[in-house]
């Protein structure tokens, strides 16, 4: 009789010792992952950004200090990175914004054909940037392009689009602006379909004309979701670079001309700077941090006021 | 009279804004089949004037495609397979296992998810090459096992999943680990399925960390494959634009099939991820 009560005794100790240990072994190989390719490589990014005069080969450092930060800073093309991005965010977030309001608008209505056009829209999500860059970069061709030859009929002279130093920045921007839509669009036609119906509703027997109904309640409503949409995306331009590399083979524009912040940091780390590329991935991060904060503080507010 | 013509006009918007979308895979796919003399012409042909798979057979001649082409395909099976466990365990152990600091380790995880991946490839490059990993497969799987968003839309999930549901079970006598795979993952199959798909779509069209950590051609992946094809055959664009129209169909067949559930995905993690 002693006995068994010990047996169950024991049985219960161990379950409870196990349960105690269970959520751990759920959350090794995830937390295996995160901690070597995600936790680490932030602190390291942070504390290698301060050691001047970092060697990678033998991993040493003269002294910590702010050197990187300050090569980085003084260095033209990290000077001409910033004002390219700056002037790629400026362009293709408010451009693509726009767009993308009149076109979810437009398949907010119940249409025929929405799946079709659906598709068309949102193709350019899931399509390589590499592939479609290339067909892009063959689209702006100056001599053959498809694109001068539209622009033809409209009597504008070729386009040298991909070839003269003062037509990189609107090439790269067009074709920026193609690639976000399709993201910003998917959000601003779920913001539109989150507004009460009735508004609408209530708009129409007051016998409001479309256009009215568009720019006094669609736009009003939508704009904490446009607000947030602009934030998203310029976050994500900030990092552009994937679409800059098949446009221009690879290199920064025809004339080392289209620097962007994120190909600065892959240039510092091809010439084996890796300190000085720490130094620029911070000064990015803080830029993205910037807007981050201003994102979580909107949609606290948005969250208070219930929508 | 007024109401016909605005339709009129929305269709007329919304058709010449899709062909402008549309009008890049127009002209890749067109100039795949071109040949060299159609392709330098102007003004520009529309359609290539015969059907023939020149273009691909040379394409896959001068670099090996197909290899590329496997590459893309281990790498996606792979890190899609290990995310997506790794994603629905510790999901299951932060919404519903209990463990000291569980809220506080979670709500600094999401906020770890604003750290652009640029910030961390510095590091990561150098832990692939320390591990010997450089330049090979492993390289592009083992830093994409772990998601912290995958896991906060599937922790999103689980936690509307009614408690009664869970305390029947385990007074049935199922273990934590029946539970979670015999009730909550074919529960969660349509979340699932939108992970699963938006990491499949990330991995394929993955460019950044190839070039980083692939030089050989035997590893290299397509969308990397395709850039290095750029500086052999840059003087003949119908061969790139028949190669990149093997790196894009796939994606446009899978687009065509479950685009419900790409585009629920993406509405869902844009804002809230």
């Amino acid at each position: 009789m002693k006995k068994e009560k010990q047996s169950v005794d024991r049985e219960l100790v161990d379950r409870s010792f196990f349960s105690r240990v269970e959520p751990y072994l759920y959350l090794l190989p995830f937390f295996l992952g995160i901690v070597v390719f995600t936790l680490y490589p932030v602190v390291n990014v942070v504390l290698m950004s301060f050691k001047e005069d970092y060697s990678y080969l033998s991993r040493s450092f003269t002294q910590w200090g702010f050197g990187n930060y300050r090569i980085v800073l003084s260095n033209r093309y990290f000077g001409q990175a910033v004002g390219n991005t700056i002037k790629y965010v400026l362009l293709v977030v408010p451009i693509s914004t726009c767009i993308a309001v009149v076109v979810a608008y437009l398949l907010n209505q119940k249409l025929r054909f929405n799946a079709l056009f659906q598709t068309a829209y949102f193709l350019p999500m899931v399509t390589s940037v590499t592939a479609v860059g290339l067909s892009w970069k063959l689209m702006y061709n100056q001599n053959f392009g498809i694109i001068n030859y539209l622009l033809s009929f409209l009597g504008i002279d070729p386009v040298p689009w991909l070839v003269n130093a003062s037509w990189s920045l609107p090439a790269l921007v067009i074709f920026g602006i193609w690639n976000i839509l399709p993201f910003t669009i998917i959000l601003l036609l779920s913001g539109l379909q989150n507004i009460d119906p009735q508004y609408y509703t209530a708009a129409r027997v007051d016998g409001s004309k479309s256009l009215r109904i568009f720019f006094r309640i669609t736009v009003p409503l939508l704009a904490p979701t446009i607000f947030l949409v602009c934030i998203v995306n310029t976050i994500s331009s900030f990092k552009v670079f994937s679409e800059l590399y098949p446009l221009f083979s690879g290199k920064p524009g025809p004339f080392n001309n289209m620097y962007t912040v994120v190909y600065y940091i892959r240039k510092a780390m091809t010439d084996r700077k890796y300190a000085v590329a720490a130094a620029a991935a911070i000064i990015l991060f803080l830029f993205i941090f910037a807007f981050t904060m201003i994102q979580t503080f909107v949609r606290k507010r948005m969250e208070r006021r219930g929508q | 009279m007024e109401r016909k013509f605005s339709k009129f006009l929305i269709y007329l918007v919304l058709i010449l804004g899709a062909i402008i979308m549309l009008l890049p895979f127009f002209w890749m796919f067109t100039s795949a089949f071109k040949t060299t003399q159609e392709i330098n012409r102007f003004p520009p042909d529309m359609f290539p004037s015969h059907i023939s798979l020149n273009n691909f057979q040379r394409a896959f001649a001068m670099a090996p495609f197909a290899k590329y082409f496997v590459n893309s395909v281990i790498v996606m099976v792979c890190s899609v397979g290990l995310t997506t466990f790794t994603s629905i365990l510790a999901a299951f152990a932060f919404s519903r296992l209990r463990f000291p600091g569980r809220n506080a380790i979670f709500s600094s995880l999401v906020a770890l998810m604003m750290i652009p991946f640029e910030m961390l490839i510095i590091t990561n490059y150098t832990t692939i090459v320390d591990l010997g990993l450089w330049d090979t497969l492993p390289a592009l799987i083992l830093p994409f096992t772990s998601s912290i968003f995958y896991t906060y839309i599937l922790r999103n999930f689980f936690d509307s999943v009614s408690d009664s549901l869970y305390w029947s079970a385990r007074i049935d006598g199922s273990s934590n680990w029946r539970y979670l795979w015999k009730v909550m993952v074919p529960m969660a199959r349509p979340s699932l399925t939108t992970i699963i798909l938006l990491n499949a779509l990330a991995s394929w069209n993955s460019f950044m960390w190839p070039m980083y950590v692939i030089s050989s051609d035997a590893n290299r992946t397509l969308p990397w494959g395709l850039q290095v094809f750029t500086t052999e055959a840059g003087s003949y664009p119908e061969l790139l634009m028949a190669a990149s129209t093997v790196v894009v169909v796939p994606v446009i067949i899978l687009f065509l099939f479950a685009r419900k559930y790409i585009v629920r995905g993406v509405a869902r993690g844009g804002l809230k991820g």
